[in-house]
């Protein structure tokens, strides 16, 4: 495509404007006279950071594949562009056709991370689409929202016409086609939502009331309307196996942030900690099959020509034929001299080994997900991961020439103390002592352990959904006080302690659990400049604060509360398929520090096994 | 054994910077699967190398870079194997394997050529593109030229007139040669710059559409040839 909805003077303008010119390697072009359905993909972030995500292909290629349908990309314009737009009025366009997305049939938001809301708004308002769903005519696109925080769609309700909740593969072929039987039947706005809303996963905000109780907590969550389900069932591909897969991905002109293959080995965890939101939602594991990621990893390499390769999922060590996988890979990607990135694996033996192979042990580090700093508490979160095995792991590697150690900590987990927060340094000065203990001569300098945390968030679906969170002035005393903990320390030297901003953290703790009440206040901070909130450069924290203010809303309601597990939460009426009595029991297990065996091990009925595969019937045939 | 490779880049590809391009024909080589030669360590990087960098906003059918080969087949075989997993804009022109001895791109270049298009709209104090065109002559007939360059650390008053190596009116467009490479490296840009300055005019960047021709290397006898002419086609 030579044409570009830009002029040169703009382009000549703006920070790296290859983010907005399209015809990228394997991009998709179709002729638009020739299609039904225009569906524009948008990952509300910069183009860098969208283009490397997983989803958004899988669902480019997909849609693709369907001979009506031409699925196109956009991403939000950086500051330095938006400026322009909305002051010379440009339209949002898409990047394959460079045509106004105000003119598609369907806009989809991928919902990666709250902190993205004034992004969504952004893009829509930039497209010159009303932002309310109840202020679209006709001819507005459907403007439809889905990824992880679909899973409490609430807060941003108001702005979206759609949310489809679950995986992407399922439902959208029967989404498209009762969108051309409505429009060959001159069917209006209202009467393809109700037509939608019959298709199971897919969720009208626009067909619900909510009613609330005088103390903010939700008394009624009912449909407005007969196409209104009751309950909205997560969607999850069960033929996993044979689910599409892009074998040849958009291959970006800029370094975006994941520049390589991913092969999506597994989906799904089987650990069950209990923070984890990923590890619910994507219940139950499944997995590809080692044969068949073979194939993708040649094909994929051959296609895009990129120089590395990863794989891609929740726990990697669980992957039952990761050792096949990592011999052929290893053997296959060294003759193409294409990199091998290994996510995070457990570390033992094996792991270390093919660290070793394919990475310089001086340069790279090994990381353990710790999460807490004691026993007691990783066994409150269920992370099954002990001590000893940590030790063990990091001597290990320690005997195999490694000298860098990362550890990833939480602070602001239920039922802390500062004995748990104070076992951060000391589990860091242990590593270091350990280390101390090989003989000088076989040592290979100094050791470099790097502690950091993030603050915890409680998330809808886990265990800990009716959690209190810290306040952010706790937040940082506990910050304060690790840091104090590992000055104490004899190897203070050898160790490096980081936390994150606490000031996003409430944010999204905020978002993560809010209900409808907060759209408003979403609505002014974007008025009143916000966006790119997820870039803390960008974050106007006053602004927020203002907005939460003008709109009376108590942040502590959202975020320090902590709710009984008789509450309507915001989220309910979406059916995971893991049970609410399952989460409860979580919770209460949680609370008196009791280990719940994953999935592997035992099978301890969350619900799951009623999709009628993955783990749950491994084996059992 | 090396090889020269002369690409186009055209179209909307004028907004690739130089490390997207490199960037771009590392992953366009792979999936050609050409038998590039590549550094040893834990991550292995192609050897190839640019000629003359070009700026953003520019598009080219004059551009080179060579690359260290384990093993080749024919120019044309390779080409075709390049341009079938090219992007529109980008098009592969020439493939040839460089003689023993011969200076690497970046090492070789010594001027470029380009057309120079005033954009409608603008420059139009001096009559837009024909006022700006008829003083083209007197310009180059000066003795001395001189500009501001500006560099990252400072800005130095530069006589450029010694490396415009022709400047004339070609069918409505500007043609100038300059010298090209690590040395003297005169940009269209700065002569565009030179040039208003001469007309009394502001210069604005965005006045002027810039293409890039052809890059030169100087032969035995000092005079200046396309960068192919260090090597031979493989047939």
């Amino acid at each position: 495509m030579e044409k570009l909805a830009l002029s040169d003077e703009i382009l000549m303008q703006v920070e790296k404007p290859a983010r907005y010119i399209g015809n990228e390697v394997n991009s998709v072009v179709k002729d638009a006279s020739q299609v039904d359905i225009r569906f524009a993909m948008c990952f509300p972030d910069v183009y860098e950071i969208g283009m490397s995500y997983l989803g958004i292909q899988i669902l480019y290629d997909m849609f693709n594949r369907m001979e009506h349908v031409w699925c196109e990309r956009v991403y939000s314009p950086w500051p330095d562009l938006d400026a322009i737009m909305r002051k010379e009025h440009i339209p949002l366009f898409a990047l394959e056709s460079q045509d106004p997305i105000r003119d598609f049939d369907f806009l989809g938001i991928t919902l990666q991370y709250e902190m993205c809301y004034t992004n969504v708004l952004q893009v829509i308002d930039l497209s010159q689409i009303p932002l309310l769903a109840a202020e679209r005519r006709d001819g507005d696109p459907i403007v439809i929202g889905g990824g992880p925080c679909s899973y409490n769609p609430e807060p941003i309700a108001d702005f979206f016409d759609l949310f489809y909740i679950g995986e992407g593969e399922t439902v959208y072929r029967e989404l498209f086609d009762a969108y051309r039987r409505n429009w060959e039947q001159g069917g209006c706005r209202r009467d393809f939502l109700e037509l939608a809303a019959d298709i199971p996963g897919i969720y009208v905000p626009q067909f619900y009331d909510v009613t609330y109780h005088a103390d903010g907590t939700i008394s009624s969550f009912k449909p407005n309307n007969p196409h209104g389900k009751n309950r909205i069932q997560k969607q999850v591909v069960m033929d996993f196996e044979h689910t599409p897969y892009p074998m040849k991905p958009v291959v970006p002109f800029l370094k975006a942030t994941q520049d390589r293959v991913t092969l999506e080995i597994q989906r799904g965890c089987i650990r069950g900690c209990r923070f984890c939101q990923a590890g619910a939602i994507y219940r139950p594991t499944r997995e590809k099959d080692v044969a068949l990621m073979k194939r993708y990893a040649l094909e994929m390499i051959r296609n895009t020509g990129h120089e590395e390769i990863t794989l891609s999922s929740l726990s990697s060590s669980d992957y039952q034929a990761l050792p096949e996988l990592t011999e052929f890979l290893i053997e296959e990607m060294g003759k193409r001299k294409v990199n091998i990135a290994l996510p995070s694996l457990r570390i033992d033996s094996f792991s270390l080994d093919v660290m070793k192979r394919v990475q310089d042990i001086k340069k790279s580090s090994l990381t353990f997900a710790a999460e807490a700093g004691t026993q007691r508490l990783r066994n409150v979160i269920n992370k099954g991961l002990t001590e000893e095995m940590i030790r063990d792991g990091a001597m290990k590697a320690f005997q195999g020439g490694w000298t860098k150690v990362k550890f990833y900590f939480m602070v602001g987990l239920p039922t802390e103390t500062e004995e748990d927060l104070m076992g951060i340094p000391m589990l860091c000065e242990q590593l270091a002592e350990d280390y101390y203990t090989i003989p000088k001569e076989e040592r290979t300098g100094k050791v470099s352990i790097t502690a950091s945390s993030s603050f915890f968030v409680p998330k809808p679906f886990t265990p800990f959904q009716w959690a209190s969170m810290n306040t952010e002035e706790e937040f940082l005393r506990k910050a304060r006080f690790v840091k104090d903990g590992f000055q104490q320390q004899k190897n203070r030297k050898s160790l490096t302690y980081r936390y994150h901003d606490a000031d996003l953290t409430i944010m999204e703790g905020i978002f993560a659990r809010g209900d409808r009440r907060l759209a408003p206040v979403i609505l002014q901070a974007y008025r009143n400049g916000c966006i790119y909130d997820a870039w803390h450069d960008w974050f106007q924290q006053d602004v927020w604060k203002q907005a939460f203010e003008d709109h009376e809303v108590d942040i502590g309601f959202y975020t320090f509360r902590e709710r009984s597990t008789e509450e309507t939460l915001p989220w309910d009426f979406i059916d995971i398929g893991v049970s609410r009595q399952f989460l409860i029991r979580e919770w209460e297990r949680a609370k008196r520090g009791e280990v719940t065996p994953n999935c592997k091990q035992s099978c301890s009925g969350c619900g799951a096994a009623g999709f009628g595969g993955g783990v749950c019937f491994e084996n059992k045939n | 054994m090396k090889i020269r490779i002369k690409y186009a880049k055209t179209g909307v590809l004028r907004y690739l910077g130089h490390l997207d391009v490199m960037r771009y024909f590392q992953k366009a080589i792979r999936r050609a699967e050409l038998d590039v030669a590549y550094s040893q360590g834990y991550s292995p990087h192609q050897q190839i190398t640019f000629a003359a960098p070009l700026g953003l906003g520019i598009t080219s059918e004059g551009e080179y870079f060579d690359a260290e080969m384990n093993s080749v087949t024919t120019s044309s075989d390779m080409r075709q194997r390049l341009n079938a997993v090219m992007v529109p804009g980008m098009e592969i022109r020439e493939i040839v394997a460089l003689r023993e001895g011969a200076k690497t791109a970046m090492a070789a270049v010594a001027a470029s050529d380009y057309l120079v298009t005033v954009r409608s709209g603008y420059l139009q104090e001096v009559g837009g593109t024909e006022g700006f065109l008829a003083g083209i002559e007197e310009f180059y007939l000066q003795d001395s030229i001189e500009v501001k360059k500006v560099s990252k650390t400072r800005e130095v008053m530069l006589d450029i007139r010694p490396y415009i190596y022709d400047l004339h009116e070609q069918q409505g467009h500007i043609y100038m040669l300059l010298s090209t490479g690590s040395v003297d490296n005169i940009k269209p840009e700065l002569v565009m710059e030179g040039m208003c300055k001469f007309l009394g005019v502001e210069y604005q960047k965005m006045a002027v559409q810039v293409h890039r021709l052809e890059t030169y290397m100087r032969n035995e006898e000092e005079e200046l040839v396309s960068l192919l002419e260090a090597g031979e086609m493989i047939l």
